[in-house]
């Protein structure tokens, strides 16, 4: 191991390390510890500029509560959800057929098909902008959580598939041969034999694409703009401009709206890191 | 006649049959490309095209051949918007690379085995699953000049309040500071999982040969880290250039402009108040992908080298 395990070094070494661990932490969240201390805090501390001694009085409750009582918080956190979970679905459902498909069969254009998806993949935004806004124009779909969702679907299919075919390429492909010689049908090959074994990749690529969808920014701004159905990211300088230098309810919001990737990334905690990390290991 | 329409069916099927490898992997491959075609790749042409006309958005599209890139031209010598622009992406590009020794550092700072590592290194790793978006709220507190942590703490050795984002010299390297936060997170969970994986054999006859500390890391660990660090290097980069969402939440691209890079002028020019010259906005576009296509370029070459040599 690298570096040196902490035990087998002196007794001083050891106790340093375990003294430094804390505040290394603290100072690495310092920013976001800071933030959630003011979304406890009452207004009045804000105005006799108690901005960093203990809250004057407790006001976590009174501060959340306002921000999911008495605000659009929970229509935007709604929403995200809307076009989250439709985007995870739909992009994992089309990119483990295309990961098969390029996983699998041996056939010329596979590398430059493979490649195109890739490089989509890594295209700045701001080329896809105007297209793609004109696009959702003319299907009736700007400002719809639908035609949200459609092109998040078509953009995470890049990632989705680099990352499936790779995951396929790694399964035994005796598998697939032994049932190829039963005469299996492909299409069942696919559900019965590989789709079983990708159940890891599955996991992975969803939360991660949850992830990315529930974060997004640029595209929420770019395609829609009304509460009926922006997500929580756009939705959430609505709520400071509703809320301007009210500082403990733009914390709580800030907040509330960080939370459901932050608690998927607690619960399927591994899956993540595998997703994240694929390829990082040789 | 039932007799033909059977043997026809029956033709049919075995056709399908005997071409069943050759047929499948267009049928599945067909969705995803459809998908992927009209919401991917016909806009990035459809781009190209329109940074050839000057078009509001609504009437009609005129044709002004090059005009909109020799525009992009005279702003680029004369020290304009585009200018900054080009010169803050330089900026953006070099500074996020700090993300990739910072991660390493840390992931070997955290690559023990005492009680509760484990936790710690989720925690260290928060940064990057939270969105640009509450990064770029929590930063903008942070550097806020009346009671953001910075000055409180600048305040504390005796020094005076700084207003970060306020300041044109100062406003892109505080944007990127923040945006180093979620970027380092990302690396160190690269180097953590790499550090994993190397092989401890090598490590104990690195020992043995006495090397130690920085020279065991730099001839013995480094090069068993290499696929992590090119991973490291995509994303950094592909991020740095995708700078948008902390640009528009902390500062919108002010003071006086001086923070902009070309994601966020493009938008700028072509979406929001300022106008909507959407042909000007895609020639922007069509710098910026130029500039990153070299990368990609790049990158898929390096994948490509590695699937032949499999």
């Amino acid at each position: 191991m690298f570096p040196t395990p902490i035990e087998k070094q002196s007794q001083g070494a050891q106790i340093a390390y375990k003294t430094m661990l804390p505040i290394a932490l603290l100072m690495w969240l310092g920013p976001l510890l800071a933030v959630a201390l003011f979304s406890i805090k009452p207004e009045a501390d804000f105005v006799n500029a108690n901005y960093w001694g203990m809250p004057s009085t407790f006001e976590g409750a009174a501060n959340y509560g306002k921000v999911f009582f008495g605000s659009d918080m929970p229509r935007y956190l709604l929403n995200s959800f809307l076009i989250t979970v439709p985007t995870v679905i739909g992009a994992v459902a089309l990119s483990s057929m295309t990961g098969f498909a390029l996983g699998v069969y041996k056939f010329r254009a596979n590398l430059w098909i493979f490649f195109m998806f890739v490089a989509g993949n890594f295209v700045p935004f701001q080329i896809l902008m105007v297209p793609v806004r004109d696009l959702t124009l003319e299907l009736g779909l700007y400002n719809t959580k639908t035609g949200l969702v459609l092109f998040h679907i078509a953009f995470q299919t890049g990632f989705c598939t680099l990352f499936m075919r790779n995951f396929i390429r790694a399964l035994p492909f005796e598998l697939i041969e032994a049932a190829r010689v039963e005469g299996v049908a492909e299409w069942k090959i696919f559900w019965y034999v590989v789709l079983p074994l990708m159940k890891p990749a599955l996991a992975a690529l969803a939360v991660l694409i949850f992830t990315f969808i529930w974060n997004d920014y640029f595209w929420a701004v770019v395609l829609t703009q009304g509460i009926e159905s922006q997500p929580v990211t756009a939705g959430i300088t609505s709520f400071n401009a509703q809320f301007r230098a009210a500082y403990h309810l733009m914390s709580a919001g800030s907040i509330v709206a960080a939370l459901p990737p932050v608690a998927m990334f607690f619960l399927m905690q591994k899956h993540f890191i595998a997703g994240l990390t694929l390829g990082a290991v040789k | 006649m039932a007799d033909a329409v059977l043997t026809q069916t029956a033709d049919k099927e075995s056709w399908f049959h005997r071409n069943q490898q050759a047929i499948a992997p267009w049928l599945f491959l067909a969705p995803g490309i459809l998908f992927f075609a009209v919401y991917v790749i016909a806009p990035v042409f459809q781009s190209f095209n329109l940074s050839l006309y000057e078009w509001d958005g609504l009437g009609q599209a005129e044709y002004v051949g090059l005009r909109n890139y020799e525009d992009l031209y005279w702003e680029f010598a004369d020290r304009d918007a585009f200018y900054t622009s080009m010169k803050n992406n330089v900026i953006w590009l070099l500074m996020y690379l700090l993300a990739i020794p910072a991660g390493l550092f840390i992931a070997l700072f955290l690559n023990q085995t005492v009680r509760g590592i484990r936790l710690y290194k989720s925690l260290f790793f928060f940064p990057f699953v939270i969105s640009q978006v509450v990064v770029g709220l929590v930063f903008t507190w942070f550097y806020d000049p009346t009671f953001g942590l910075l000055n409180a703490m600048l305040g504390f050795v005796g020094m005076g309040p700084l207003n970060v984002m306020g300041n044109e010299h100062l406003v892109t390297y505080g944007i990127i500071f923040a945006g180093l936060w979620p970027q380092t997170a990302y690396c160190m969970i690269l180097y953590l999982t790499g550090l994993n994986a190397v092989d401890p054999e090598q490590i104990e006859a690195g020992r043995l040969d006495g090397a130690k500390g920085l020279r065991m890391l730099w001839y013995i660990i480094l090069p068993q880290l290499r696929p992590a660090t090119f991973i490291a290097f995509v994303v950094t980069i592909i991020g740095s250039l995708r700078s948008f969402d902390l640009i528009s939440i902390m500062t919108g691209g002010g003071p006086f402009g001086s923070s902009r890079v070309l994601a966020y002028y493009m938008f700028e020019v072509a979406l929001s108040e300022y106008g909507f010259r959407m042909g000007y906005g895609a020639a922007i576009a069509v710098v910026l992908f130029l500039i990153m296509m070299c990368f990609i370029t790049y990158f898929l070459w390096s994948m490509y080298r590695e699937e032949r040599g499999r």
